[in-house]
């Protein structure tokens, strides 16, 4: 054990040790925002601050869903920087609505527009005034997102509070529905979701839903704004809910990367609608694998006062029908396993649960909350040897890589490049991924998605087992 | 159209029916859904291939993390420039200066990766808080005793086009500053190719079988000791005129070396890259070899052609690329393969720029400057394109729409530039436009027009 302790050592102090970070494994706030700005019906977002943050967003996203992400910007000017931003949000505005005829503009700071102290909730406000007898004004939701505070997670938990906060209203008696808020997940996942609470029969808000807007059908003419997402209506509606379920255990919770003053005020979409209108707020986490997939199914289930629907009970079943045929060639693997702090959670439990160590957990974030939220999520299965990393870059994974020699990595495309130089295997799944098609379609929450999960981490070990071999192998 | 933003109506030219003149060069329009990136963006493309370089991103992480190894560009030997280094400056960094973070940053990493040269690129927010990047670049390069060069590129100065400039002073303030390399009076820089996906060393094997040395690679395949040589070359080939020019000019300045503009896309263009140096150095066997060289390759190349001008004839193509010339030799080589261009557009041309393309563009072709996809897709409509070549950005847009799509930026994989290259090319649009999966999309403009 002296080993892995001499690794800890090494790996446990957080990046400001380090003056500098190489090949980081987060990318910026308002990119996050997007997202889940993204799963806004009739939405189109706007980035406050310079072009090149805009530009570099929508590559990124674009490469990641294959999909159009159309993401304005107020475009600062060296005057802008110095003089504010006011006039270019204003013509920014009215360009948008010009040319996107948008429901929703919402609106993402920068790095930029943060430091010089824009004040865009105030920009809003004034904009609506002046124009309070224009027909059709988009609804405006602004997030606070400067980059120095967090990373896209972050900015995705933000954007999703933000709209909820903007939007949610006490308008009379409590609905028939629930809140489902469903973390970073991809569109494929949001639709499952979506099947699983309509066959419990239960009413939902679902938010963010970018499963249309980020993974569409082919046009015949360009749709400036996508159809689908969440409507302004449902998310109004949001305070009515009877619960709110959200998935993951730290959100945007926890002491936010490098701030210098934690002012107590976030809080996800759940919390302020706990706080506020009095929701009641049941929290799961992703539901990959079976336990956490049976935390989830349970709960819809408390709530709803319903049985768990035959189909999931099957599935459930063939899973674990299927985690027998495969466990030999799993067990006592060694994975690394790396991306947003919530999905790292969500599959370091699905794969302690077949019986893979994750050797290695490091998210880019730094909410100091992932050993803690680990250590009791994976209950027995959490092992003393592991390396919790937080505020990690890739570099600094491929440190503790070198180390470790794992069998296997799990996370988004951006590790290749180690596990092309350790010539380990890697299964592609959260984000980005970048290399791959099909971001867009990776399935892995509940029994469903948890079974295309297994077989893709069964055959891709079998793959590098068998290229590995001097003979190779029919039958196995 | 009806809809253009308001202030873009001289940046979009219909040839034969609009009498204004394209005009290039302005800023974005607030609120627009622009394909254009920044300052930052453009030194960093410039620069990035140099790959013995530490090349230090000073700010947040984004601007390091959105550009971490996105270009195509080949090193022969070291790869330091495919790491994304970041000061990923913090809440409490912007509050009390970055400063003392950067010079932390800049000795761990110049001691851990021995780089021959620094360049240290300063974001938005870095021009916001004050930092003095250029007084601690100049206290790193005493104390470790390489060049350490900041690149002033704050993004929001302009546009990507103004970050290329600066990227050549970072370049020129290497030019110069070493002896040491065997120079043959034979000699050429080639500026402005960036070695995606290795297209120069294609040019170099060309340029080898003339008998001409290429001193330094700027900066494709770059290296700092040749860059620091590079002002001991006869000549100056200037690829990517929009980026590059700059220095060339500075350097025709100082040392006195004279420089061409070339283009390596299409056979037309790349042939005459060859003979125009030929002609330079006034040597016959080496214009004897240069003509060889081109003989050879056509009669292998022009045949191989046939079959796709044959599939192609009379097909429509869209262009929206980052330069001008790149647009130019575009159309040129689009025609050589039976297409004809329909819509020409670019994120950074400038006046003049336009008013040659113009000159090669047939009439009904739509020109236009720092487009959006709103823009960008009508046009397509309009015009009934096959096929659209552009970058990243633009691809969902034409595949949204149902047409062929093929990469020519940055980011591409495939070797597009010489004589493979354009072989290359004609294959890809090829197996792009006639794709059977055009079949299942809905396309209001019919997919077969002869
Ligand atoms: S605009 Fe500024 S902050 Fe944004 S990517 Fe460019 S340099 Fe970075
Ligand atoms: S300036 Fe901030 S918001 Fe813009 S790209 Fe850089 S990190 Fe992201």
């Amino acid at each position: 054990m002296q080993k892995a302790e001499s690794i800890k050592q090494k790996v446990m102090p957080s990046g400001d040790t380090f003056a500098s970070s190489c090949n980081a494994c987060k990318q910026c706030t308002p990119l996050g925002a997007c997202i889940a700005f993204k799963g806004l019906e009739g939405v189109l977002p706007m980035l406050h601050g310079s072009q090149g943050c805009a530009t570099y967003i929508r590559r990124y996203l674009i490469s990641h869903f294959r999909e159009p992400v159309d993401i304005a910007s107020s475009n600062f000017s060296e005057e802008t920087t110095i003089f504010g931003g006011n006039k270019n949000f204003n013509t920014g505005i009215d360009n948008i609505i010009k040319q996107y005829h948008p429901r929703v503009i919402a609106i993402a700071s920068t790095c930029l527009s943060e430091t010089i102290g824009e004040d865009v909730q105030r920009l809003i406000f004034e904009y609506q005034e002046t124009h309070n007898t224009m027909p059709d004004l988009p609804v405006m939701i602004f997030a606070s997102t400067p980059s120095y505070q967090g990373t896209h997670s972050e900015g995705f938990h933000e954007a999703v509070f933000a709209a909820v906060k903007t939007l949610a209203e006490a308008s009379g008696p409590v609905g028939d529905h629930i809140n489902l808020f469903s973390n970073m997940i991809s569109p494929e996942d949001i639709r499952h979701l979506k099947e699983i609470v309509e066959d419990f029969s239960i009413p939902v808000v679902l938010f963010p839903d970018y499963s249309d807007t980020l993974d569409n059908t082919s046009w015949d003419s360009y749709r400036r704004i996508p159809d689908g997402g969440t409507t302004v209506d449902e998310l109004k509606k949001s305070a009515l809910a009877y619960a709110s379920v959200e998935l993951g255990y730290i959100l945007n919770s926890g002491g936010m990367n490098g701030r210098i003053k934690d002012n107590g005020t976030k809080q996800s979409a759940g919390e302020y609608l706990k706080s506020k209108f009095d929701v009641p707020l049941v929290r799961t986490g992703l539901p990959v694998g079976i336990l956490e997939s049976d935390k989830f199914f349970n709960a819809l289930s408390s709530i709803s006062g319903k049985a768990i629907p035959m189909k999931y009970q099957r599935q459930r079943g063939r899973l674990v029908d299927l985690y027998v045929d495969g466990h030999k060639y799993v067990s006592d693997k060694r994975a690394v396993i790396y991306g947003e702090e919530d999905l790292v959670v969500a599959l370091a439990a699905f794969a302690a649960e077949i019986g893979i160590k994750p050797v290695l957990c490091a998210s880019g974030g730094e909410s100091g909350k992932l050993a803690g939220t680990l250590r009791e999520v994976l209950g027995k299965n959490y092992y003393e040897d592991m390396v919790v990393g937080q505020g990690m870059s890739f570099e600094r994974m491929e440190e503790v890589m070198q180390e470790l020699k794992p069998d296997l990595m799990i996370g988004n495309s951006k590790g290749y490049y180690i596990a092309r130089k350790m010539d380990i295997p890697i299964v592609r799944t959260g984000f980005p991924i970048h290399d791959r098609l099909g971001a867009q379609h990776t399935h892995v929450l509940g029994y469903e998605g948890t079974m295309i999960l297994f077989e893709q981490i069964v055959n891709t070990l079998l793959e590098d087992k068998q290229r590995k071999s001097p003979v190779g192998y029919k039958y196995m | 159209m009806a809809e253009y933003l308001e202030g873009r109506e001289n940046q979009i030219v219909t040839k034969g029916i609009d009498s204004h003149e394209l005009v290039g060069g302005k800023p974005s329009v607030a609120g627009s859904v622009s394909q254009r990136a920044c300052v930052f963006c453009g030194s960093r493309v410039v620069l990035y291939p140099i790959a013995d370089a530490l090349h230090l991103v000073h700010g947040p992480i984004g601007c390091a993390s959105y550009t971490w190894d996105i270009r195509g560009a080949l090193s022969s030997g070291p790869e330091l420039h495919r790491s994304s280094f970041s000061t990923d400056l913090r809440e409490k960094n912007i509050v009390f200066g970055g400063q003392d973070k950067l010079y932390q940053a800049l000795h761990e990493l110049i001691d851990k990766h021995h780089p021959k040269a620094a360049f240290v690129y300063s974001t938005c927010i870095v021009g916001v808080i004050g930092d003095d990047v250029q007084s601690v670049c100049k206290r790193v390069q005493k104390e470790k005793n390489i060049p350490v060069v900041a690149v002033m590129a704050e993004g929001f100065q302009g546009s990507k086009k103004d970050g290329y400039k600066i990227a050549c002073d970072a370049l020129f303030s290497l030019v110069g500053t070493d002896e040491s390399m065997d120079v043959s009076p034979l000699s050429i820089n080639i500026l402005g190719d960036f070695n995606l996906a290795g297209e120069l060393w294609m040019l170099e094997e060309y340029y080898k079988k003339m008998g001409i040395q290429i001193l330094a690679p700027i900066t494709g395949d770059g290296r700092v000791k040749k860059i620091q040589n590079a002002h001991r070359a006869a000549l100056n080939v200037v690829q990517c005129s929009g980026s590059m020019i700059h220095l060339a000019k500075q350097m025709k300045e100082k040392y006195g070396i004279p420089f061409i503009k070339v283009s390596y896309f299409g056979i037309e263009d790349m042939s005459d890259a060859l003979y125009e140096v030929a002609k330079f150095f006034k040597d016959d066997s080496v214009m004897d070899k240069a003509r060889e060289l081109v003989k050879d390759q056509l009669t292998t190349l022009i045949p191989a052609l046939e079959p796709y001008k044959r599939a192609l004839q009379g097909k429509k193509a869209a262009i929206y690329v980052g330069g001008a010339f790149k647009a130019i030799s575009l159309v040129k080589a689009l025609r050589l393969i039976g297409m004809k261009t329909v819509i020409a557009g670019t994120q950074t041309g400038n006046t003049e720029d336009y008013r040659l393309l113009k000159t090669i563009c047939d009439d009904g072709c739509i020109m236009v400057d720092d487009s959006n996809p709103v823009e960008l897709s009508e046009f397509v409509k309009q015009t009934g394109a096959d096929l659209f070549i552009g970058g990243v950005k633009e691809r969902p847009i034409a595949y949204k729409l149902g047409i062929g799509f093929c990469d020519h930026n940055h980011e591409r994989k495939l070797a597009l530039a010489g004589y493979d290259g354009m072989l290359n090319f004609a294959k890809e649009v090829y197996e792009t436009v006639t794709s059977p999966v055009w079949q299942f999309v809905n396309r209001s403009t019919p997919f077969d027009n002869e």
